[in-house]
């Protein structure tokens, strides 16, 4: 229902700036959503969104070479592989303490740009063009369609993640973010729990990414794999609140925005320095978010 | 390229000497990440910094860039305090490291890389000293100094460290911490006041290795990444806290990059460290010296 009013809604403007925006904040919206499904409900730090991300994008460019399939199926392969790769990692990595998977994150993103940037097929260093058709099936203009894929798929994201909070799935990573071995004890499947949530996460970073290669139609591994994209999916959900589905909503909007009102008007380089100030502001400060602080402010009133 | 005898010779060498380096680009980690539990990811960071405080220093005042990274060492040490009382007050004391702490210094990473791109963009910058240029030849092997000078004072700055760790008073505080704060309150020593002190000392050697690091190669704000992967690596294969370990797979890294770059090319290098990483975390956490 919201996905369909704001695609009425933003059907009333003509000017394609708005899209090309908005994709970028719905973007930022399901990395954000998915990074919160293992980072705010089991308290897992994942680095590698960049690493999961550019693999949805560079399979799409692998599938676009070979025989180009239209862009529904390329999100669900790049979801499909992000998802088996989120599945290895935590298989490998899950077990140890949660600092140790959050730096074996941080190397996964990096062995994959290293293998990208050395694999000639997808253009290596170079990177590599991608040839989009000017329109679009049924929808006409081309950004307007990606800008609706985006949106249906930020959608599903959110309710996926707003129906995990209260499944038993969501209880048992609750459980597990505030004591894993009291959670263990209890009898909660910690390690299959936590597979599943890393990788769900992992599927939707990898969604998220298929679609770039037609949105920047170049693609290289530095822009591809940029520290950005890890640093905007934990500073989202950290300044909107990590306890539930609303606060990285809040914080992909807002910094989203922010970002694409700075880029703009002052530099990109300054507000990816207002996005790592913001980060530590907020973690220092206000640990539970944005959601955190109207909490205590309603609680405050009342009591 | 053919495998020859006097190029796998080179390529062991300068990996040697690289693992030296790399030791004092690890030390202060598996001091703040092997002894006192905080996930430092923003070593690096401080690592380029004092790159760029040497770079500075060298260009404006002709300083030798290791006498500049020693002439810095007070700045970083209360840099180091600074953030680690930061650290304490939010998030240590209040028991919530884990998820919070590990943002906050991927946050601060961010941010100083941002900053220097910012001040000096990201041109590669280097500096400028007698040392660098000239090559030793021994045999078939060569010795560039650029390499082996850093190298020396590498394993001095490591050896020191490990001679005041076992036989100071504030040394020996520190190894305890490392193994039971708790037990430390007892003794009516403030555990944290000694973790202080460490992680400034941690980020202190980030100065010194930051000069090394600009005299080995040109250097530009982003290319600190690169170095998270090497230096969790190596602290994590040495088994943590222990400097031997640390030393041990330092020179093990440098030897696998080296002979990487080598036989397949530079590009693939970073992949090595942390193929490393990803293989020691998943199959042997404790180390290689671990039981």
């Amino acid at each position: 229902m919201v996905v369909f009013a704001i695609f009425s809604a933003s059907r009333l403007v003509t000017n394609d700036y708005f899209f090309f925006a908005g994709y970028l904040v719905l973007q930022f919206v399901v990395l954000a959503t998915a990074w919160n499904i293992l980072g705010g409900y089991t308290g897992y730090v994942n680095f590698g969104t960049a690493g999961f991300f550019a693999l949805g994008a560079y399979s799409s460019v692998v599938l676009h070479k070979l025989f180009g399939p239209p862009i529904p199926v390329l999100i669900v392969v790049g979801g499909v592989v992000s998802g088996i790769v989120g599945f290895g990692m935590g298989y490998l990595t899950l077990r140890l303490r949660g600092v140790f998977f959050a730096i074996a994150t941080l190397a996964l993103a990096i062995v994959l740009e290293t293998l990208i940037t050395n694999w000639d097929y997808v253009g290596g260093s170079r990177g590599v063009y991608i040839i989009r058709p000017a329109q679009a099936p049924l929808i006409g203009s081309y950004i307007q369609y990606l800008f609706l894929l985006m949106l249906t798929l930020a959608g599903i994201a959110v309710a996926t993640a707003r129906s995990i909070e209260h499944s038993t799935l969501g209880y048992g990573l609750a459980a597990i973010r505030d004591d894993e071995q009291a959670a263990e004890a209890a009898g909660v499947p910690t390690l299959r729990l936590k597979l599943v949530s890393t990788t769900l996460s992992g599927a939707f970073m990898g969604m998220a990414g298929a679609p770039l290669p037609y949105y920047v139609t170049y693609l290289d591994p530095a822009s591809g794999f940029n520290l950005s994209y890890a640093v905007n999916s934990i500073a989202m959900p950290l300044i909107g609140g990590t306890t539930g589905w609303l606060g990285p909503l809040i914080g992909a909007v807002l910094l989203g925005t922010i970002q694409q009102v700075a880029t703009v008007t002052i530099s990109s380089a300054l507000n990816l320095l207002i996005v790592g100030v913001l980060l530590v502001a907020f973690v220092v400060i206000a640990p539970n978010g944005i959601i955190g602080l109207i909490e205590t402010r309603g609680r405050r009133r009342r009591g | 390229m053919g495998v020859t005898l006097d190029l796998l010779l080179n390529a062991i060498t300068s990996g040697l000497l690289l693992g030296g380096f790399y030791a004092a680009v690890s030390v202060g980690v598996a001091i703040s990440f092997g002894m006192l539990d905080i996930a430092n990811l923003a070593h690096p960071a401080f690592i380029i910094l004092g790159s760029f405080t040497a770079y500075i220093l060298n260009g404006t005042f002709g300083m030798d860039p290791i006498v500049a990274g020693i002439v810095v060492l007070p700045g970083f040490f209360l840099l180091g305090a600074a953030i680690y009382q930061i650290y304490y007050l939010s998030f240590e004391r209040r028991g919530e490291e884990s998820l919070r702490g590990l943002a906050f210094f991927f946050g601060i990473l961010f941010i100083t890389e941002v900053t220097l791109i910012l001040i000096f963009g990201v041109d590669y910058r280097f500096v400028e000293a007698p040392y660098i240029g000239p090559t030793l030849r021994l045999g078939i092997v060569d010795l560039p100094l650029r390499m082996l000078v850093p190298c020396v004072c590498s394993l001095i700055m490591v050896g020191g460290l490990q001679l005041s760790l076992s036989r100071t008073f504030l040394g020996r505080a520190i190894l305890a911490v490392a193994q039971d704060g708790p037990a430390l309150r007892l003794l009516a020593i403030n555990p944290s006041r000694v973790k202080l002190v460490a992680f400034a000392i941690s980020i202190a050697t980030a100065a010194i290795a930051g000069s090394f690091l600009i005299i080995i190669q040109p250097v530009e704000p982003s290319i600190g990444r690169e170095y998270i992967g090497r230096v969790f690596a190596i602290c994590v294969m040495g088994g943590m806290g222990s400097f031997p370990g640390m030393l041990l797979a330092a020179m093990l890294l440098g030897v696998v990059e080296s002979i990487t770059a080598t036989f397949y090319g530079p590009s693939w290098s970073p992949a090595v460290a942390f193929g490393f990483l990803l293989l020691t975390l998943a199959f042997r956490p404790s180390g290689i010296l671990g039981r």
